[in-house]
């Protein structure tokens, strides 16, 4: 008995093709597309009418309007400065903590043994979860907030780093042992070299959520920062201008990926 | 005189013995080539003698002492060549001398330039790996194994990756660092026409237990060009070995017969080791039937 055929495929339209680079125009078109569907519906919905107040929803202009006015009191970038600097803090202490123990862990197996348990089960635990001990232990100040953001991030960071320096090919460390180094110089010059790349994509991902953290820290108790600043403006109804502190948020975290990802661009160059 | 010895050494990994009572000894200056089919053991052998594992029986020697861990006497270069992708050509045969003490950067240089000379790869010294070709960094990756001046070259399936012409073109180059720098060099190949082409003496592996099934010399004079490979006595080797690693290929499913009739060869090969070899028939009677 032969085997039953099928019907040759059609052919496939080229944006549906798998993995296949499309024209520069296609891609100009639907990165513009991204952009602007999302802009044109909120700009529809703020001007049909449809909500109600109308100040709820504001219009683009209006945001922008609102934006431009709290830049020009000074107030956005001392709370965009005040947020930057507890991420910076925070997140800075997690990476000071969690690269080591993630190179340690991802290098020798008596650090996967030691490390491992423990930290697969505490980054199960939610960062906001720890918000109330944390006011317990460290009150209502700055500490707790780095801490959050310490929290949130460095489990993460930790099994992100293991894992990149797990990838690591054993050849390497082979050839760099028969060629004389002994194992400090194996992890100096072999190990950390090859998983730069690799860590620095980790940090890449986790800074995006010590930027959500920190937003999370303020909205609890704080003085200053984007984050303290919408639960202030959320008190006389001021949606414009939450929009505005919104779209600082995001632009800021773009610039933060933006740079990281230069960076790895430049120090993953041989990859 | 003998520059690096197995003696009756075993590995297991498990139940699984991946090589029983292997003696092996290769004399200073020699080029031995060690051939078998997968599963034979051939990698693991490799990486007792550079030191990467320890047998868990009987002993690697080199110059008498045993070895214990990997070091720069015994230069290594892989299949995957293993060079480090961000370093370029220059720092990556340089890695080796980064690591000795009161060596000037001018000392390093001089002499980094000197072994990318010899491999022909002056012109690439700032290239990065990744646009290197397959051949070129199995260049590198011999440059940065001769640079520290091993007491051994071990080459562990060097060349298996890459294509016929550039693959001939190793090979040449390996018999030219061989002869030019005297150095003792035991390789690991499938590859049996490189084996009698390279190799002054062909070690052949029996697997599962990997063992030595026969030991012979290659009586083809040291000054061989490609040529040498459409000679008839190079032909009849070549075609000898072949069939002896196909004899001592055992693959799953096989009868016992021919696991017995094996396994009395190794025996008469080992008792006539290093003498000049040895009896084709054993060959004939254990030709698995299924390859027909």
């Amino acid at each position: 008995m032969s085997l039953p055929r099928r019907r040759p495929p059609r052919p496939t339209p080229s944006l549906l093709a798998i993995r296949k680079p499309n024209s520069r125009r296609a891609t100009v078109v639907l990165v513009t597309l991204s952009v602007l569907v999302p802009l044109g519906l909120w700009w529809g919905l703020s001007v049909s009418g449809l909500i109600q107040p109308a100040r709820y929803l504001p219009t683009p202009a209006a945001t922008f309007a609102a934006a431009l006015e709290m830049a020009g009191s000074g107030q956005l970038f001392t709370d965009a400065w005040a947020s930057l600097q507890r991420v910076l803090l925070g997140f800075g202490l997690a990476i000071a903590v969690s690269v080591p123990l993630g190179i340690a862990m991802g290098t020798f197996r008596a650090g996967q043994s030691l490390f491992e348990p423990v930290i697969g089960l505490l980054r199960y635990l939610p960062a906001s979860a720890f918000i109330p001990l944390l006011i317990i232990w460290l009150g209502l100040g700055e500490p707790s907030k780095v801490a959050l953001l310490f929290i949130g991030t460095v489990f993460f960071n930790t099994l992100m780093t293991a894992d990149a320096v797990r990838g690591i090919p054993t050849s390497l460390i082979d050839v760099s042992y028969t060629l004389g180094a002994r194992t400090g110089e194996v992890v100096r010059k072999v190990v950390i070299p090859h998983s730069l790349p690799g860590m620095i994509d980790a940090v890449r991902v986790n800074a995006a959520a010590a930027w959500n953290f920190v937003v999370v820290a303020e909205l609890i108790a704080a003085d200053s920062g984007l984050g303290y600043r919408i639960v202030r403006l959320q008190r006389f109804s001021q949606v414009d201008r939450i929009f505005a502190v919104l779209a600082v948020i995001a632009l800021i975290g773009l610039a933060i990926d933006l740079l990281l990802r230069l960076t790895r661009d430049r120090v993953g160059r041989w990859t | 005189m003998i520059k690096l010895e197995l003696a009756d050494v075993g590995m297991r990994f498990g139940d699984v013995v991946a090589l029983e009572g292997i003696n092996l000894a290769v004399p200073r200056g020699s080029f031995v080539c060690v051939v078998g089919a997968s599963g034979s053991g051939k990698s693991t052998l490799m990486s007792l003698v550079a030191g990467l594992t320890r047998p868990t029986s009987g002993e690697v020697r080199l110059d008498g002492y045993p070895v214990t861990m990997p070091g720069p006497d015994r230069g290594l270069v892989l299949q995957s060549g293993a060079v480090f992708p961000w370093r370029d050509v220059e720092r990556n045969v340089g890695f080796g001398l980064e690591l000795l003490p009161r060596l000037s950067k001018a000392e390093r240089s001089e002499r980094v330039l000197r072994y990318l000379e010899a491999v022909g790869l002056n012109e690439f010294r700032h290239a990065l790996p990744k646009h290197l070709s397959g051949g070129q960094r199995q260049r590198v990756a011999i440059a940065r194994a001769l640079i520290v001046e091993p007491e051994v070259l071990l080459l562990d399936e060097p060349f298996g990756a890459l294509d016929v012409q550039t693959k001939e073109d190793m090979q040449l180059l390996i018999r030219k660092v061989w002869r030019d720098t005297g150095t003792t060099v035991l390789m690991v190949t499938h590859d049996v026409e490189e084996a009698v082409f390279l190799g002054q003496r062909v070690v052949v592996l029996a697997s599962r237990p990997g063992r030595v099934a026969a030991d012979l010399s290659v009586p083809l004079g040291d000054h061989r060009d490609l040529s040498v490979k459409r000679e008839d006595s190079f032909l009849a080797l070549r075609a000898k070995i072949e069939d002896l690693v196909r004899a001592f290929h055992r693959t799953g499913g096989q009868g016992p017969r021919q696991v017995v009739a094996a396994r009395s060869y190794t025996d008469s090969a080992a008792r006539t080791r290093s003498a000049e070899l040895s009896p084709p028939e054993p060959v004939e009677v254990t030709r698995p039937d299924s390859r027909t």
